[in-house]
């Protein structure tokens, strides 16, 4: 953003809304998919800088599944969902009917990378249909990719576009949980929406905001 | 009396210098490149955390020399020299430059790899041997360089830790 358009809070808040109704959309398809109640959280809209993104995520050295893809049509940007390795096998147990499937096995069976990234698809796909009627955009994901790794080293990648504009980034933060019955946490992971810099525009002008 | 050691920590896009006891470390290097310049006689050293290869890409008015390979070990250089250090007597280590994702946009799908290729050119250009490096591949790195030993620590998910 340059300095003769700064963000400003109302900027935000209409971020904000659009991380919630993205959300929403993909909080009733995952609840759909596993058969049980997935809370999403509101989301919060922050401008920080990178390192800061990464202690969102859990901190750099954190050990995460990501799965990663761009969005392109008339907003370009990157959209990750983390989970905790714990939460990522939670989540694929459930959807396989497997509760021996591990992604700290080498290499990960295929069966558990092949739902993961049908799990992306899902999510993504709701999540950029909502935003995509709520705008007027077009918006097209492109196919998820895994990766098992550093958040640092996973996040970072979607920081690249970003990075040639600023030190700084705009990140839609939808937290999601979910308890089991005795109330211990099963599932904590993250979705993050990081529009490129000059997407930024795009979204304000579509919602004549600007 | 023994002098305690800390970690100094260098973020991305930043970077920093350690002089013995004292160890420097990067955490979760993906695309990125660690490189460490080191004089093994002074036991001092500096740390950089290299997001892009060529300064050229930034399209902003404020310039953080740290983010750019160009720019960042040049600066990083300099940084050095301010406590007395001769060029001549640098030596560099380096890490990191994996392909985390096989797609992306054109501009970032290579970008590993090209952060390695502009990290070495300049080290050519500012006539610094490379003495070991550990890069490409497809997983991230947490690296920890301790000047006393000119040993540096890599750690990855998958492949266990290294030293080179």
């Amino acid at each position: 953003m340059s300095t003769e358009n700064p963000i400003t809070d109302m900027h935000l808040d209409v971020l904000k809304e659009i991380g919630n109704i993205g959300a929403a959309h993909a909080a009733t398809s995952l609840s759909q998919l596993l058969g049980r109640k997935i809370d999403m959280h509101v989301p919060n809209v922050r401008l920080v800088s990178f390192d800061e993104m990464f202690e969102m995520a859990g901190g750099p050295e954190k050990i995460v599944a990501g799965i990663y893809l761009r969005i392109e049509g008339d907003l370009s940007g990157s959209m990750f969902f983390v989970l905790p390795i714990e939460s990522a096998n939670h989540f694929i147990q459930r959807l396989i009917g497997d509760s021996s499937f591990d992604f700290n096995q080498n290499p990960i069976p295929e069966m558990g990378v092949s739902a993961m990234q049908e799990l992306g698809n899902i999510l993504s796909g709701s999540y950029l249909s909502a935003l995509s009627d709520f705008t007027g955009l077009n918006i097209y994901p492109t196919v998820p990719s895994l990766s098992v790794d550093m958040v640092g080293a996973i996040v970072s990648f979607g920081l690249i576009e970003v990075s040639q504009y600023s030190d700084e980034v705009i990140v839609i933060n939808t937290r999601l949980h979910e308890e089991d019955e005795d109330g211990s946490s099963s599932v904590d992971g993250h979705f993050f929406l990081l529009p490129d810099p000059p997407s930024y525009l795009t979204i304000f002008r579509s919602l004549g905001v600007l | 009396m023994t002098a305690l050691k800390s970690v100094v920590r260098v973020g991305i896009a930043d970077l920093n210098i350690v002089r013995e006891p004292d160890t420097i470390r990067t955490s979760g290097l993906g695309s990125c490149v660690g490189v460490v310049l080191y004089d093994e006689k002074k036991r001092i050293a500096g740390l950089l955390h290299v997001m892009l290869p060529d300064s050229s890409l930034g399209k902003s008015d404020k310039l953080n020399m740290a983010k750019f390979a160009d720019t960042g070990i040049y600066a990083l250089m300099e940084a050095l020299k301010a406590e007395g250090v001769r060029p001549l007597s640098l030596k560099a280590k380096i890490a990191g430059g994996a392909q985390m994702f096989q797609f992306g946009s054109s501009d970032t799908i290579r970008i590993g790899p090209r952060n390695v290729e502009a990290v070495k050119k300049e080290l050519g250009r500012l006539s610094i041997p490379i003495v070991a490096e550990d890069t490409g591949g497809s997983s991230g790195r947490t690296i920890e360089f301790d000047p006393a030993t000119s040993i540096l620590n890599i750690r990855t998910v998958n492949a266990g830790t290294r030293e080179i």
